[in-house]
C-alpha cells in the first residue's frame, strides 16, 4: 500500500456524508451446526445444512449501518458472491437495515483472489467511500478477501479491527494484533476488517424484514464484471481433524523429561 | 443444562407442506406472506427466543418477582431489556392490524412465534399473551375512541393489557362475580371490587397496563347475563395520548406459586377507578368468550412450547448419560456404559413425547389457519364453517396440548432420573411451569364440558361436521392405498370409537346430563387422539411423496414416528371408548359422605 496514494486520493474523495458503504458478504454453514466432511472425502457436506450469514460479516453488516445512523455514510450496499441462494443470505442483510443488495452469481463458492477481483470491479462500480469485510469465514477461515481487495485496489487497509469511527474526513481503527492494540488513522477510501469485539450485530426488526423484500437486489455475473474467476487451488482431500489421543500418566520427573525428549522431541 | 432450539424445519413442513400455506396467501391482506418472507420471520423469530428468552428463562424462575411497598412490582433481572427488544423489533404486533401499526401476518405465523415464546420462556409469553389478548377484545368490541387511543400502543408493546375476572369467590362460576361499575356523567364508570390472580395486573416492563375488567352494573341481572366488559388503565390518558394521571387501581399482593414464576401473578384492588364501557352493557361474557376462545388456543400452545422444550432436553441427555447396557448386548464396548438412548423403555418415552408434540403441533397450526379464513376468505361459506371448526376444536387442544404438556414434562424429567428432580438441569421447571396451563383459561375439566355441552350439540351437531366430514372422505379415499395401510386402519378404527362415543353421548346426554359431563374429559381425550391420528396419517401422506429426496431422513422419521403414534399411542383410543360407555353410576351413586 502506498501512503502517498492514498492521500491523493483522499483529496479526490475524502470520507464525505454522502459516502457510500460497500459490505461484501458470505454464506457459511450455521455457525451452531457440526461440520461433517463429505463420505468422499471432496469437502464438506452442504445438503440439508442449515446455513448462515458468516458472523463476521453480520458483524460488518452492523458497523455500515451503526455509520450510516451516525449520519456518516448515506448507502450501504451488500454484495454476495457465489450460488443462488445466496440471495437469502442478502435478504437477511437488507432486514437488519441495507439499503440495497447485489448477487453475483456463479455455481460454487469463488476464491477468495476470485471474490476480491469481483468486489474491484464492483467497487468500481458503486464508488464506496469504505469496504467493510469480515476478517474472515468461518467456513474456509482463509482471511485472505479485504487484503487483497485493497491490494487490487491499492486502497488503504486496515485489517482485525475492533473499533471504528469517522473523525476529520478520515478513518480511526483499532487493531487486534498479537501484542495488543494498535491504534491507525486511515485515510479514505478505505478497506477494513472486522474481528469480534467491533460490536454485537443487531436483530433485524419484523418491519424490516418485511421491508427488506421489496429493497432492489441487482444480479450479475463475473462475465459481466469481466472478471475471471475460474479456481487456482485444487483441493486434494478436506478430512475431519484427528480426534485427540488419550494422555498419559507419567510417575515420575524423569519418565516425563524422558518422553519430551525422546518421544515429543521438544527438549 | 437443557438447551433448545427452535424446530424450524418442523415449523416449514407443518405450515407449507402439510397444509398448503398458498391458500393462506391468498386471502385478502395476507399477499406479502409468502413462503420466503414466512421463513426469513420464523427463522428471525427463533433466534431471539433462543438467544434472548431462552437464557433469561431459569433465571427468572429462580429469582420471580418482586413486590414493593406501595403496590409496585419489579420482574426478574433482565426481562425489561428483553422485553424492550423484543417489543421495539415489532414481534408484538406480528399479527395486529397494519392501521394500528402491526405487521398483519397470518394468525397461523404467530402461533408458530407463539410456540417458540412458550418453549423458550413461557413466564415471558404470559406478558404478551395477555397483551394480545386486550388488543383482540377492544378491536372486537371497543368504540372507534377506544381503539385509536389503545390499539397502537398494545400493538408497539409501549402499553400491555390484562384479563380481569377472577375473584376470591368466583372463579369458573363467572356468575358470582362482585365487582360493580357505576356510570359517570361523562359516560365512564367508576369500578370498584377485588380481583385476584391477575396475570401480569402490575409489572415494571410498560409505562401503563390496560386492565380489561369484568363488572356488574348497578341494574345488571343476576348470573352470567349480568356481567360488563370495562377497559380500565392504570394510568389514564392524556388528551395527547400519553400516560397522566394514576387510576384507582393497585395490585395489593403477589401470590407464591408453584411454576411461572417470572410472570406476576396479582391481587389487584379496585377502587372507584375509571372505565370504559367495551361492548354493550350486560354483553360483558360474549366479548370475553371471543377473547377467551383464542386466548384457549393460545394456552393449548403454551403446553406445547414446553413439550418440545422438554423433548429437546430428554434426547440431548439420553444421547450423553452413560448407564447400564443395552440388553441384547453391549453396543458402546469403549465406554463404561452405554447412552441411556440404547434402553427400549427410554426410546418408548422420547418418541411418544415426540410423537404428541409434533401431532400437537400440526393440530395447533390447523386450527390457526381456520382463524386466517373465519377472519378473511371472501365467501360467507368458507368464513362460517372456518368458525364452527375453531369453535369446535379449541377446547379440545386446550385441554388436549395442556394435559399432555404435563405429561410430556413429566416424561422429560423421568428421562433425567434424579438429575431430572434437582432444579440445576433446568427441566423440573418445565414440569412446574407446564402445569398452570392445566388451570387457567377454563380449567380443562370445564373445557371437557364446553365440548360436549355446547361444541357437540351446538345446532344439532353442525360443529361436529366440520370434523367428521373430512375425516371420514380422507379415510374413504385412502382406504385402498397400499402404503398408507398401516395408518389409515388404525384411524379408522378409532374414528370409528370416536363416531360411536359421540352417538351414545348425545343420546344419554339428553336424558341425564350427568352422563354426559361424566364422560367428557375421557371423550376430550379420545378426540384428541383421533384428531392427531388423522393428523399424522396426512402427515405419512406427504412424507411418502419424499422418496430419495433430499432430507430424506427428515421424511423418514416423520413415517416412523407416525408408526409409533397409530401403534403404541392411538390404541388408548380403545381404553377410553370403554370407559365412556361404562357410564356415570361408578361416581354418581358414589355416596357424598363416603368420600
Ligand atoms: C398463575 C395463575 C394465573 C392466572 N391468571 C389469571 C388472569 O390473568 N385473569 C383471571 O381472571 N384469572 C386468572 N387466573 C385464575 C384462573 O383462571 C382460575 O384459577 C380458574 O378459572 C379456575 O378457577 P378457580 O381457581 O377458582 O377454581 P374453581 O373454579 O374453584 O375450580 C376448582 C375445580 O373444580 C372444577 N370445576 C369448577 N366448576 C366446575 C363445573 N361447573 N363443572 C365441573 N367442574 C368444575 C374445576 O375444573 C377445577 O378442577 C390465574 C390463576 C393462576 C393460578
Ligand atoms: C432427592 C433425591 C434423593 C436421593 N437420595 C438418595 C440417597 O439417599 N441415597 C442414594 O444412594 N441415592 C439417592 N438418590 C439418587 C437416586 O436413587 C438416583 O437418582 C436414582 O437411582 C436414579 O439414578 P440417576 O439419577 O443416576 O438416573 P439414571 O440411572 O441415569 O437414569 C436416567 C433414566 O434412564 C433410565 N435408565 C437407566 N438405566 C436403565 C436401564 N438399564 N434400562 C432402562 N432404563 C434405564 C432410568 O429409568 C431413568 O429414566 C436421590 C436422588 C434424589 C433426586
Amino acid at each position: 500500500m502506498s501512503f502517498g496514494q492514498s492521500i491523493i486520493f483522499n483529496e479526490i474523495q475524502g470520507v464525505s456524508h454522502q459516502m457510500k458503504i460497500l459490505v461484501p458478504i458470505k454464506r457459511v454453514i450455521d455457525a451452531n451446526i457440526k461440520v461433517r466432511v463429505k463420505s468422499d472425502q471432496s469437502g464438506v457436506e452442504l445438503n440439508n445444512v442449515k446455513m448462515a450469514m458468516n458472523p463476521f460479516c453480520e458483524i460488518a453488516v452492523e458497523a455500515a449501518l451503526r455509520l450510516r445512523e451516525a449520519g456518516e455514510a448515506e448507502e450501504v450496499i451488500v454484495v454476495c458472491a457465489g450460488p443462488a441462494n445466496g440471495k437469502e443470505t442478502l435478504r437477511t442483510a437488507l432486514a437488519m437495515g441495507a439499503d440495497r443488495a447485489i448477487h453475483i452469481e456463479s455455481e460454487d463458492s469463488p476464491e477468495p483472489l476470485a471474490v476480491a477481483k469481483l468486489l474491484k470491479a464492483v467497487v468500481e462500480r458503486e464508488k464506496p467511500g469504505l469496504v467493510i469485510l469480515g476478517k474472515q469465514a468461518i467456513d474456509g477461515d482463509n482471511n485472505q478477501t479485504g487484503q487483497m481487495l485493497s491490494a487490487l485496489l491499492n486502497w488503504s487497509l486496515g485489517t482485525f479491527i475492533s473499533r471504528l469511527s469517522v473523525e476529520d474526513g478520515a478513518f480511526h481503527v483499532t487493531r487486534e494484533v498479537d501484542g495488543g492494540l494498535e491504534n491507525l488513522k486511515l485515510s479514505g477510501p478505505a478497506v477494513v476488517t472486522v474481528d469480534l469485539r467491533l460490536n454485537e450485530p443487531r436483530y433485524a426488526s419484523l418491519p424490516n424484514i418485511m421491508k427488506a423484500k421489496k429493497k432492489p437486489m441487482e444480479e450479475l455475473t463475473a462475465a459481466a464484471l469481466d472478471v475471471d474467476i475460474t479456481p487456482r487451488l485444487t483441493v486434494l482431500k478436506v478430512e475431519a481433524p484427528a480426534s485427540r489421543s488419550a494422555g498419559v500418566r507419567v510417575h515420575d520427573a524423569a519418565e516425563l523429561v524422558d518422553k519430551l525428549k525422546n518421544e515429543a522431541k521438544v527438549i | 443444562m437443557a438447551s433448545y432450539s427452535a424446530p424450524l424445519r418442523d415449523m416449514r413442513f407443518v405450515y407449507h407442506e402439510l397444509f398448503d400455506s398458498s391458500d393462506i396467501s391468498a386471502l385478502p391482506g395476507f399477499e406479502e406472506a409468502t413462503p420466503d418472507l414466512i421463513d426469513a420471520v420464523l427463522e428471525e423469530a427463533a433466534k431471539v427466543c433462543e438467544n434472548e428468552l431462552f437464557p433469561i428463562n431459569r433465571s427468572g424462575d429462580e429469582e420471580g418477582c418482586r413486590y414493593h411497598q406501595g403496590g409496585e412490582v419489579t420482574t426478574p433481572s433482565g426481562f425489561r431489556e428483553c422485553y424492550r427488544a423484543y417489543a421495539e423489533a415489532g414481534w408484538i404486533g406480528l399479527s395486529s392490524d397494519p392501521q394500528y401499526g402491526g405487521q398483519g401476518l397470518p394468525a397461523a405465523i404467530s402461533t408458530l412465534l407463539e410456540e417458540m415464546v412458550c418453549s423458550s420462556n413461557i413466564a415471558f409469553g404470559t406478558y404478551v399473551g395477555l397483551s394480545r389478548g386486550a388488543y383482540r377484545a377492544i378491536a372486537a368490541f371497543g368504540n372507534d375512541t377506544l381503539k385509536t387511543r389503545y390499539l397502537p400502543k398494545l400493538t408497539s408493546g409501549e402499553w400491555s393489557g390484562t384479563m380481569c375476572l377472577t375473584e376470591p369467590q368466583c372463579g369458573t362460576d363467572l356468575g358470582l362475580l362482585r365487582t360493580r361499575a357505576e356510570p359517570n356523567a361523562d359516560g365512564s364508570y367508576r369500578v370498584t371490587g377485588n380481583k385476584i390472580f391477575i396475570s401480569a395486573g402490575e409489572h415494571d416492563l410498560t409505562e401503563n397496563i390496560i386492565h380489561l375488567v369484568l363488572a356488574r352494573l348497578p341494574d345488571a341481572p343476576a348470573g352470567v347475563r349480568g356481567i360488563s366488559l370495562f377497559l380500565v388503565p392504570k394510568f389514564l390518558p392524556n388528551p395527547d395520548g400519553d400516560p397522566g394521571e394514576r387510576n384507582g387501581v393497585l395490585c395489593t399482593a403477589l401470590e407464591n406459586k408453584m411454576g411461572i414464576k417470572a410472570s406476576a401473578t396479582c391481587a389487584m384492588s379496585f377502587d372507584q377507578a375509571t372505565g370504559w364501557l367495551i361492548g354493550s352493557a350486560h354483553k360483558g361474557m360474549q366479548a370475553m368468550f371471543v377473547m377467551m376462545n383464542d386466548a384457549r388456543l393460545g394456552v393449548g400452545v403454551q403446553g406445547l412450547g414446553l413439550s418440545e422444550s422438554a423433548y429437546q432436553a430428554a434426547v440431548e441427555y439420553a444421547r450423553e448419560r452413560l448407564q447400564g447396557r443395552s440388553v441384547t448386548g453391549t453396543k458402546h464396548p469403549d465406554k463404561p456404559a452405554d447412552p441411556i438412548l440404547v434402553h427400549p423403555d427410554i426410546r418408548r418415552t422420547l418418541l411418544t413425547m415426540r410423537a404428541l408434540t409434533e401431532g400437537n403441533r400440526a393440530m395447533a397450526t390447523w386450527i390457526a389457519r381456520h382463524l386466517d379464513l373465519r377472519e378473511r376468505a371472501e365467501d360467507e361459506t368458507t368464513r362460517a364453517s372456518a368458525n364452527d371448526f375453531v369453535q369446535l376444536m379449541t377446547p379440545i387442544a386446550k385441554a388436549f396440548f395442556t394435559d399432555y404438556g404435563f405429561d410430556i414434562t413429566n416424561m422429560g424429567l423421568q428421562v433425567y432420573g434424579g438429575h431430572g428432580y434437582i432444579r440445576e438441569n433446568g427441566v423440573e421447571q418445565y414440569v412446574r411451569d407446564s402445569r398452570i396451563a392445566q388451570i387457567y383459561e377454563g380449567a380443562n375439566g370445564v373445557q371437557a364440558l364446553d365440548l360436549v355441552g355446547r361444541k357437540v350439540p351446538a345446532h344439532t351437531g353442525r360443529y361436529l361436521r366440520q370434523f367428521f366430514h373430512p375425516v371420514q372422505s380422507w379415510i374413504e379415499s385412502h382406504a385402498f392405498t397400499p402404503a398408507l395401510q398401516p395408518f389409515v386402519m388404525p384411524l379408522a378404527k378409532a374414528f370409528g370409537r370416536l363416531q360411536l362415543a359421540t352417538g351414545h353421548i348425545a343420546q344419554v346426554g339428553l336424558k341425564n346430563p350427568n352422563e354426559a359431563a361424566a364422560a367428557s374429559s375421557e371423550y376430550l381425550r379420545l378426540f384428541g387422539l383421533v384428531a392427531l391420528g388423522y393428523l399424522w396419517a396426512r402427515m405419512v401422506e406427504v412424507a411418502l411423496t419424499h422418496e430419495n429426496g433430499a432430507d430424506q431422513g427428515f421424511y423418514d422419521a416423520k413415517v416412523a414416528t407416525a408408526r409409533h403414534y397409530m401403534e403404541r399411542i392411538l390404541p388408548q383410543t380403545g381404553s377410553l371408548f370403554a370407559a365412556i360407555m361404562a357410564g356415570a353410576s361408578t361416581m354418581m351413586d358414589f355416596p357424598d359422605e363416603a368420600f
